[in-house]
């Protein structure tokens, strides 16, 4: 499946993700209607399910909010690839089963609008506009394994029953 | 090879006699915390996956203190999941509004840290602890469920980065100062996943206050936390609030810093960060004249006593300008009364100044104070993201409480040296 892209800059924080005069709810999809307002406020007219969202540097940095990684899953962003995350949305979205993918090359080269397809098996993100390929470092075995389990909660049931 | 503070608190808390850097954990938890926004999302996957009893009743804190008072409706529902839960559970550690505080302020007051702990919490500010000497470090909400229900979080061991002050603080630089300048520095992702060590004599010297207030915004430089190893001053603080038997660690000589930085205490003056960054730092001499319309001094950063005693030496006797709304939010309820018998609270009100019961309320935006649109705010708060206050197009710029002070007074960014001496 090949998925549109949309570019961000550096340090996009969790208040721009998902600003906090959003975050007395935790219904998902009203928090998926104000998905990235501050950032780009025009975000949801424009991006459709499938789509992804490719940024720079410390993606997801500041507050802890969980609504973040929450809104951009509920909104049907298939994946987030970024030069690097910042840690507490980088485990959240572990956390959650929202992908995200750390590829400063690929980050670097896609463009706003390219088509892209991440293949897991080969943790390769292919740019179909550009025809250009990027890997991607898998994530540790024992972070897999919360992911397969689709998510901490599930993952942490198993190990209760 | 030695150990730092980090690794020995981590491996203390994985039963095992040694971690490294990049190691994957499973730590035993003795303090999990979370709030009127975290919690509830929380509460809701504990139930979702249908356990019925929490770990440990007696080491979950709950904190209803964003919001609160609940500013609507919706808030008071999120609230009300936080009241439910605890009755339910039993849970020893409840705030209700009137008995509460910020929660990075409050935990360490009420006693509920101990150096040596490991503390998660679903607040990225939860690295406020690590002035305890505590392992302490924010998550998201599933964390906290799992953690509700076995008492454990999954770690990524992490990387030390060492931040030594030597010499002696100048007057008016504070705890505050030291960290923004320290984010100016290094950057907003310059400690990504990393422990940040503050040690040296300018360290030394500072009052926990000041300690709690550079461990709380190692989060801003990314990191996973900020920590400074216990002496006299932690002892005296946690001596008679801690309730507990507790442990003290301390790097080792021969352990591995993957970063060590030096800097000059003597050179660092009172700091403030520009907008949209808290690392867009300048001393307050190179900014100062920026016209501003509010002045917010509280928050888990700066809203604890000492924090309160310094903004009314500045304003003793003076007048809030008469374009500025100055916000006072003392942290805590006791600090709220300490302030009330030492007479601060007239002070601020006489300078005509607004005091309100805690809450985190402007600093995220969320009431007690929002922008409207071109707005600027100078404010003792942790962030000045696009919009955090409130409007997208407002600014908002970070400081200690005495530029705080100071500026409300002149209406524009003032150095306090220029107010009182």
């Amino acid at each position: 499946m090949k998925n549109k892209c949309w570019k961000f800059g550096d340090n996009v924080n969790t208040d721009e993700i998902i600003p906090a005069r959003y975050l007395n709810t935790t219904d998902t999809s009203e928090l998926a209607k104000h998905c990235m307002e501050d950032a780009d406020p025009d975000f949801m007219k424009k991006a459709r399910a499938g789509d992804a969202i490719v940024a720079g540097e410390n993606f997801g940095c500041g507050s802890s909010r969980e609504h973040a990684p929450i809104a951009i899953k509920a909104a049907g962003i298939s994946c987030v690839i970024a030069k690097t995350f910042a840690r507490i949305f980088f485990r959240n979205a572990i956390n959650i089963g929202l992908l995200i993918f750390e590829c400063p090359e690929a980050a670097e080269e896609i463009g706003e609008g390219d088509e892209i397809e991440v293949n897991l098996a080969k943790s390769e993100i292919y740019n179909h506009t550009s025809k250009k390929s990027f890997t991607f470092e898998p994530f540790p075995q024992e972070m897999q394994e919360i992911i397969q389990s689709g998510g901490l909660m599930n993952f942490v049931k198993t190990k209760i029953e | 090879m030695g150990m730092t503070i980090t690794e020995k608190i981590i491996a203390a808390h994985c039963g095992v006699r040694d971690v490294r850097p990049g190691q994957f954990v499973y730590a035993n938890v003795d303090i999990c915390l979370g709030n009127d926004i975290t919690a509830p999302i929380a509460i809701e996957e504990f139930e979702k996956a249908g356990i019925k009893k929490v770990f440990d009743p007696e080491k979950i804190v709950l904190v209803p203190d964003h919001f609160t008072p609940n500013k609507d409706i919706k808030s008071a529902q999120q609230s009300k999941s936080l009241r439910v839960f605890a009755e339910k559970h039993h849970l020893k550690y409840y705030f209700e509004i009137g008995r509460m505080g910020i929660e990075h302020a409050l935990l360490p007051e009420q006693g509920i840290v101990a150096p040596g702990e490991v503390v998660i919490g679903a607040d990225s500010h939860t690295c406020t602890y690590g002035a305890l000497g505590a392992f302490s470090t924010g998550v998201g909400s599933t964390d906290l469920a799992a953690c509700f229900a076995t008492g454990k979080v999954w770690l990524k061991v992490p990387e030390s980065v060492k931040f030594v002050f030597h010499g002696k603080a100048k007057s008016w630089t504070s705890g505050k100062d030291f960290i923004l300048y320290t984010i100016g520095k290094i950057g907003v992702d310059g400690a990504l996943y990393k422990a940040m060590e503050f040690t040296g004599s300018a360290i030394s010297d500072l009052s926990m206050d000041d300690r709690f207030a550079i461990c709380n915004m190692a989060i801003e430089a990314g990191a996973k936390s900020g920590i400074i190893a216990p002496d006299k001053i932690t002892e005296a603080y946690v001596n008679g609030r801690v309730k507990k038997e507790y442990v003290t660690y301390h790097s080792d000589p021969d352990c591995n810093y993957s970063k060590i930085y030096e800097f000059n205490a003597e050179e660092i003056s009172p700091q403030v960060a520009l907008p949209s960054l808290p690392e867009n730092t300048k001393p307050v001499d190179d900014v100062c004249g920026i016209k501003i319309d509010q002045v917010v001094i509280g928050s888990c950063t700066n809203g604890r006593i000492s924090d309160l005693r310094i903004a009314a030496k500045i304003l003793k006797g003076k007048k809030v300008h008469p374009s500025i709304r100055l916000i006072i939010i003392p942290a805590t309820q006791d600090i709220y009364k300490q302030a009330l018998k030492e007479g601060l609270i007239e002070i601020f009100i006489d300078a005509e100044a607004v005091v309100s019961t805690p809450t985190c309320g402007p600093c995220l935006g969320g009431h007690m104070g929002i922008l409207a649109e071109g707005e600027r705010a100078l404010t003792t708060t942790n962030r000045n993201f696009v919009g955090r206050m409130g409007h997208p197009k407002s600014e908002i710029y970070l400081c200690s409480p005495a530029v705080a002070a100071a500026s409300a007074i002149t209406g524009k960014i003032t150095p306090p040296n220029e107010i009182i001496n």
